[in-house]
């Protein structure tokens, strides 16, 4: 590679993060450290159900017994960080000491501030059209957006801790359904300690009017962001959801554990979308960064339903992730579309489960990783075909760019087939954005950064044509941000 | 002033000791056709490519002066901005990059470089349909991902018709014959022919003289062992194709 175009991949890889500032709110914050009196004072703040914090002290002490023992923590995976110190974590932080707010008037104006700063305006004259919004500030849900609206067809938007005081039944019959909290380190870890998420309930045969999106922000220092998501697609409903997730700059690392269950009855439809962009440290010394250890996955529960997973991941300093699609009922659908892009120091091992149950059951993974800088990128994926699960297809497809010659790419194909019926298909491909090709580019007029865009947009359309809409342009210029860079 | 000076041209491999290029002298101007002509490794491709500003050469020797200005200094983007162009001995293919994305692209860096407006999505489009008609391509081609895909035959058409789309002042065409049948070749050649101007100076390296029946040139140099060791009319190429490479390499040989 030539001199210039090393310095300006240096210059990509070194590009500063965006979102980098924090906001000065009073906060009250939980004591650091993990135990019993913890978990209960989470419950307590939250106003919980009893049921649920007898559900989180169940799963604490799950936990406690995978602390003691070293080896139940996960380092099966391709990255290397030193663990996160969980005693040295404040579980829970509310902003200005409040843990809920009823009305919009309660949120403090700095909060507000600091979403419109993020392009989130929640003011009801601001909203954005088309999109409910859930923003969600370390551990607490600072407002829901058309609400109302929304409860007009019968769907439910809201916070966790909101449906969880209103909507107990729903909310008792799922929790955990599809991640138990046995299912992992971080599952359990979640199970006991989470803080706010976003509930959507869609009832039956209802096509859910708008695109619903939250916002998570870590903002306060030496806190981790434990949030819950549950989505209940009732029989013939439909609902796009998506998630966008950025946090201040921190010398320390902070810790993102979140659990996604998603429950997809007969002929319903979940879209889920992420756009993640939490801080990813520094990208010299590799210092701070969002831990972004996630455990996500749905259930194809009824006949002919469906579950689509899309996700942008350009943040956070470490990302463990496979977003699952369980395919239990007959002729059920399971998708999984996923740009990974690491630069720096980031390192990314992401993919997808996908447990072909029923018959007929189709599933479709593609999954694109880029590497700059001395980043390390790996897929890892599990197609698994049960022995009942006739006629059951699957195609794997998974494409690595590398951009420079100081990153890595890898992939990690796991294949489980327990019915002879079943048809795996598994590409894979790692090219390098070429001299050749940059020079082509260069010799039509276009200059480094132009052509590094167009080359990494092209590898990434199939992936970002899978966004809502309203998404797909934030999607592009995220990318383009990624890749800016002082051309030396 | 001539539109392109290429004066006593020494180029090495960037790292390696090899020199390619050992003194090449080469004047240029608008409205001319150069063919120039030689065996395998002659550096008949690499002069080609130090022009376009490929930058694992590495020039020890000579300068190259372009509407007079020191070409050597420009990056190969800007090169291209100031009506440089390379049509590729092999296109390189962009995966998921639409033409129309990339040409459009192309098109309005050099127009801006012109200090012309951008052309809205209208008038672009009516350029392609235009200028693709020029080289018989179809314009459904700029749908698909820049050459992916494309059959040998389309790949060299593309790079005549992206010429066709940038307008350039040097155009400089690196082994286009290559790989194509009698009738692609003929599609090629009519389609340079349309686009020789008065303001525009055409560089046609070739292996055979058959492309030069088609394109017809101002002016034949023969390039062996990295020098130009003769130039001539049209006639040189027929005389070339009549004795070999042998005849002219005797004669540099028997000069020195």
């Amino acid at each position: 590679m030539s001199q210039s175009e090393t310095e300006y991949l240096e210059g990509v890889a070194s590009k500063e993060y965006e979102h980098g500032w924090h906001t000065d709110v009073e906060s009250g914050k939980a004591p650091k450290g993990l135990n019993e009196d913890i978990v209960r004072y989470i419950s307590q703040r939250k106003d919980e159900p009893e049921w649920l914090l007898g559900w989180r002290l169940k799963a604490f002490r799950y936990f406690k017994m995978l602390m003691e023992d070293e080896d139940s923590y996960p380092e099966w995976a391709h990255l290397k960080y030193v663990k996160p110190d969980l005693q040295d974590i404040s579980y829970f932080s509310a902003p200005k000491d409040k843990a809920q707010y009823d009305s919009l008037d309660e949120v403090p104006d700095e909060l507000l501030e600091t979403f419109e700063r993020l392009g989130i305006p929640l003011q009801e004259q601001k909203q954005l059209t088309g999109v409910a919004v859930d923003a969600v500030m370390d551990s607490v849900s600072v407002a829901t957006t058309f609400k109302e609206k929304l409860k007009e067809k019968g769907v439910l938007f809201m916070s966790f801790g909101e449906a969880a005081r209103q909507h107990p039944e729903i909310v008792r019959e799922h929790l955990g359904s599809v991640i138990p909290y046995t299912d992992n380190y971080f599952a359990a870890l979640n199970s006991a300690v989470f803080s706010d998420g976003s509930f959507v309930y869609v009832p039956e045969g209802v096509r859910c009017p708008m695109e619903l999106s939250t916002y998570f922000r870590i903002n306060e220092q030496g806190t981790g962001q434990f949030e819950r998501t549950l989505i209940v697609a009732e029989k013939g409903s439909y609902v796009s959801y998506l998630e966008g997730c950025t946090a201040p700059m921190r010398k320390e690392n902070q810790l993102h554990a979140a659990c996604v269950e998603l429950v997809a009855h007969e002929d319903a439809e979940i879209k889920y979308s992420t756009i993640q962009n939490w801080y990813p440290g520094n990208p010299e010394t590799g210092e701070g960064g969002v831990y972004n250890l996630v455990t996500k996955r749905g259930i194809c529960k009824g006949d002919r339903s469906k579950i689509s997973w899309t996700q942008l991941e350009t943040g956070s300093a470490v990302t463990q992730k496979y977003p699952s699609v369980i395919l239990k009922g007959d002729d059920s659908v399971g998708e999984f579309y996923s740009v990974a892009f690491t630069k720096g120091h980031q390192q990314a091992d992401t993919g997808t489960k996908m447990v072909h149950l029923g018959k007929n059951t189709k599933s479709t993974i593609i999954s694109k990783g880029i590497s700059a800088g001395k980043a390390q990128n790996s897929y890892r994926g599990l197609v698994k075909v049960g022995k009942n699960a006739e006629n059951a297809r699957n195609f794997s497809q998974c494409d690595s760019l590398l951009i420079g010659d100081q990153c890595g790419a890898h992939t990690f194909p796991y294949i489980e087939i327990g019915n002879p019926s079943a048809q795996v298909e598994h590409e894979a491909t790692t090219s390098k954005v070429g001299e050749d090709q940059m020079f082509y580019c260069h010799q039509r007029g276009l200059g480094e950064e132009e052509a590094l865009k167009l080359i990494v947009n092209g590898f990434c359309k199939e992936i970002l044509a899978e966004l809502p809409m309203e998404f797909a342009v934030e999607a592009k210029e995220l990318l383009a941000i990624e890749l800016e860079g002082s051309v030396g | 002033m001539a539109l392109l000076e290429v004066k006593n041209l020494h180029v090495s491999v960037e790292d390696e000791d090899i020199e390619i290029l050992k003194g090449v002298d080469l004047t240029l101007d608008t409205g001319e056709v150069h063919a120039i002509m030689g065996p395998n490794g002659s550096g008949k491709s690499t002069l080609a490519a130090v022009l376009a500003g490929r930058e694992e050469y590495v020039v020890t020797q000579g300068e190259i002066l372009y509407d007079g200005e020191d070409l050597l200094e420009l990056e190969a983007e800007e090169r291209a901005e100031k009506g440089v162009f390379l049509a590729f001995q092999y296109p390189v293919e962009l995966p998921g990059v639409s033409m129309t994305n990339f040409l459009r692209e192309a098109v309005n860096a050099v127009r801006e470089a012109r200090g012309e407006e951008e052309l809205g999505a209208g008038d672009f489009l009516k350029l392609v349909r235009e200028r693709a008609k020029l080289v018989d391509l179809s314009a459904d081609l700029t749908k698909r991902s820049v050459n992916e895909g494309f059959s040998g035959g389309e790949k060299k058409r593309n790079e005549i018709f992206q010429l066709a789309m940038l307008e350039p002042r040097l155009a400089i065409l690196d082994e286009t014959d290559s790989g194509l049948d009698i009738d692609a070749l003929r599609q090629v050649s009519d389609g340079v022919n349309k686009l020789r101007s008065d303001d525009r100076g055409f560089l046609v390296i070739t292996h055979y003289q058959r492309l030069l029946d088609y394109i017809v040139p101002d002016h034949v140099h023969v390039m062996v062992d990295g020098r130009v060791v003769r130039s001539g009319d049209k006639n040189l190429a027929v005389q070339l194709e009549e004795k070999g490479y042998e005849w002219v390499r005797e004669e540099a040989a028997a000069a020195a």
